[in-house]
């Protein structure tokens, strides 16, 4: 179990690592950063000294090296709209991502997961393809869509909701609801298929058969297995919530990490960016590390040091 | 059977159950779907003869005209956005636009992932992880952060743009690809051809990749709307198809400032991006079910 678990690490460290070498090599393949950073028409003394500082001026190996350096020392450098330590800017709005991310995560497990499981248990009866109506419809409608129609619902028509903004409870709630949708659809999509596939494996018939009540198959012997491939979806689900934050505030104008990704692209913020990049990267190993460990406390043939079938 | 007192009611008979049978195999919601792709298609290749102005012909007296079914005029039937631009015709060139980035990016990527998991097929070892590491890499990071990195770092233009949706899904034709050709490779047909001489190229061109394509074609239906969404995503935020060209994603994202005053801007685009998306997957599901019906 722990060879699995750090052999898993492992990986995801070179992720990380190749997250970081992608950076360092579209930096410096975009032209110079001097250039870029500084603006084309800076005094040459400028653009000079500039290179000096950033070691630009060094063979390339010196400063890939010296780029990892800097950022062991969380030396990200700084952002170009007012100068602060980009990772201090990134850092700062964390908190107002995670305020909407952590709620929708949760939302949609609990839209997405029993709404699988009450389809698989009635499979291709009315309330089932209802409900993968809804599912496909809520994974392929875009959530800039999804969060216009909630938008004019709640906002415009109803006025029961603020269009956007940050503050209250009630900023939170269409931005949250958005996310969740979207991920909601895919979660029950993909936990009705797996419970349908368990439901059909002789043990459920076995435990059916010794008279054990629906209810304690479904819930004690169904489950646990349908959710050993629905905890693989997680680390998905994350990224899902990362990339749909970078829309959702954009519409709702919550300074989060999604917006302020936006608002960095398009004025070429570089470092800011690159920090940002390094959060998510971070986030998502941090993630596919909870997926792993989730899988070693749900399938007990890991924990044996069996590697089972998926790895 | 063929008596004449019964021929009537079992010819009638015959041609209903038929009907049933090819509604059965081609379920209406599916042959919608496909007509709607379809229609797609032929609105984005005849475009410039099917759109009554320029899109982006502007004209200040016609600003901000309700479509004819809220009180507009026929002369523009789906109303006009903030410049007195007829929203029909962007429409159809934006439909046009979604649509050749969604096309070419979805061919990229799954040429791209089919070579590269039949080189990891092909020559396993360290070819075969340097893959796999390529394929952990672009499955842990989601690829809309590094579409907007890449944005940020080089600058946007049409040809870029393309290229760089052509990196989005990649890795999961890869990863079909190279399992199948591991399998195929298993297999004798493979080992056969090989050895009666042909060269690598034939034996994966015209031998494996007939054999598994089907499954590749279900992926193309997978990768497609989701270049869909990530275009129109990008674009929405303006960061993707740059203005004065009009794409599905940048109409809604400068519609959105008429939310209430003119609602009619960003809904025709909407409902285009999401009846697409939605007609794919359906479409997608559909075909996984009659091409591999192990999968479901």
């Amino acid at each position: 179990m722990l060879r699995y678990l750090s052999e898993r690490l492992f990986r995801l460290l070179i992720t990380l690592f190749l997250v970081l070498s992608f950076a360092f090599v579209i930096l410096r393949m975009s032209g110079d950063p001097a250039l870029i950073i500084m603006s084309p028409d800076a005094p040459p003394e400028a653009i000079e000294a500039f290179r000096q500082a950033w070691g630009l001026d060094a063979p390339l190996w010196q400063q890939y090296v010296g780029y990892f350096v800097n950022l062991f020392q969380g030396n990200f450098g700084a952002s170009m709209k007012d100068g602060a330590p980009a990772m201090q800017v990134v850092l700062e709005r964390i908190p107002a991502t995670l305020a909407i991310t952590i709620p929708a995560l949760i939302l949609q497990l609990l839209i997405g997961v029993p709404a699988g499981v009450y389809a698989a248990l009635h499979h291709n009866s009315r309330i089932d393809r209802m409900l993968m109506g809804f599912s496909i419809a809520g994974h392929t409608c875009p959530s800039f869509v999804l969060a216009l129609l909630l938008v004019m619902t709640f906002s415009v028509t109803l006025g029961w909701l603020p269009t956007g903004g940050y503050g209250t409870f009630q900023h939170a709630l269409l931005p949250i609801l958005t996310l969740a949708l979207g991920g909601a659809a895919v979660l029950a999509r993909f936990t009705r298929s797996a419970m349908i596939e368990v439901m059909g494996q002789p043990y459920i018939r076995t435990a059916l058969a010794k008279g054990l009540s629906w209810r304690q198959v479904v819930f004690r012997h169904a489950f646990p297995n349908a959710a050993i491939p629905t905890v693989t979806l997680i680390g998905m689900m994350v990224g899902g919530l990362i990339a749909g934050a970078v829309i959702v505030e954009s519409v709702f104008s919550w300074p989060g990490e999604g917006r302020l990704l936006v608002t960095a692209v398009s004025s070429r913020d570089l470092s800011v960016v690159q920090a940002i990049l390094l959060v998510v990267a971070a986030c998502m190993v941090i993630a596919n590390l909870i997926v792993d460990a989730l899988y070693v406390i749900l399938d007990p043939r890991l924990r044996a040091g069996n590697r089972g079938a998926k790895s | 059977m063929n008596t004449p007192s019964v021929a009537l009611p079992s010819h009638f008979q015959r041609s209903r159950s038929s009907l049933q049978a090819f509604f059965k195999s081609w379920p209406p919601l599916v042959l919608l779907s496909l007509g709607w792709l379809v229609a797609m298609l032929v609105i984005a290749l005849l475009a410039q003869w099917l759109m009554p102005y320029g899109f982006s012909q502007i004209d200040l007296r016609a600003r901000l005209q309700p479509p004819v079914f809220l009180g507009g005029t026929w002369d523009h039937l789906l109303g006009t956005d903030e410049l007195g631009r007829d929203i029909l015709s962007r429409v159809i060139s934006a439909i046009r636009i979604s649509l050749l980035i969604a096309f070419a990016a979805t061919a990229i990527s799954t040429m791209l992932g089919i070579l590269l998991g039949m080189l990891a097929a092909h020559f396993r070892g360290w070819v075969e992880n340097v893959v796999l590491v390529l394929i952990d890499f672009q499955a842990s990071m989601p690829f809309m952060i590094i579409a907007l990195a890449v944005l940020a770092f080089f600058g946007n233009s049409l040809p870029l743009f393309i290229g760089l949706m052509g990196f989005y899904g990649w890795e999961r034709a890869a990863r079909i690809s190279r399992s199948l050709t591991i399998a195929a490779n298993e297999q004798g047909y493979a080992a056969a051809t090989h050895d009666l001489g042909a060269s690598a190229w034939r034996v994966y061109g015209k031998h494996v990749l007939p054999n598994i394509a089907s499954t590749i074609i279900v992926n193309v239906t997978v990768t497609f709307p989701g270049v869909v969404l990530l275009e129109s995503g990008l674009s929405f935020l303006g960061l993707g198809v740059q203005p004065p060209m009009a794409s599905l994603g940048n109409m809604v994202g400068y519609g959105r400032e008429y939310l209430q005053s003119a609602p009619w801007i960003l809904l025709c685009p909407s409902f285009i991006i999401v009846m697409t998306t939605f007609s794919m997957s359906l479409v997608g599901d559909w075909l996984r079910d009659q091409l591999d019906p192990s999968v479901s």
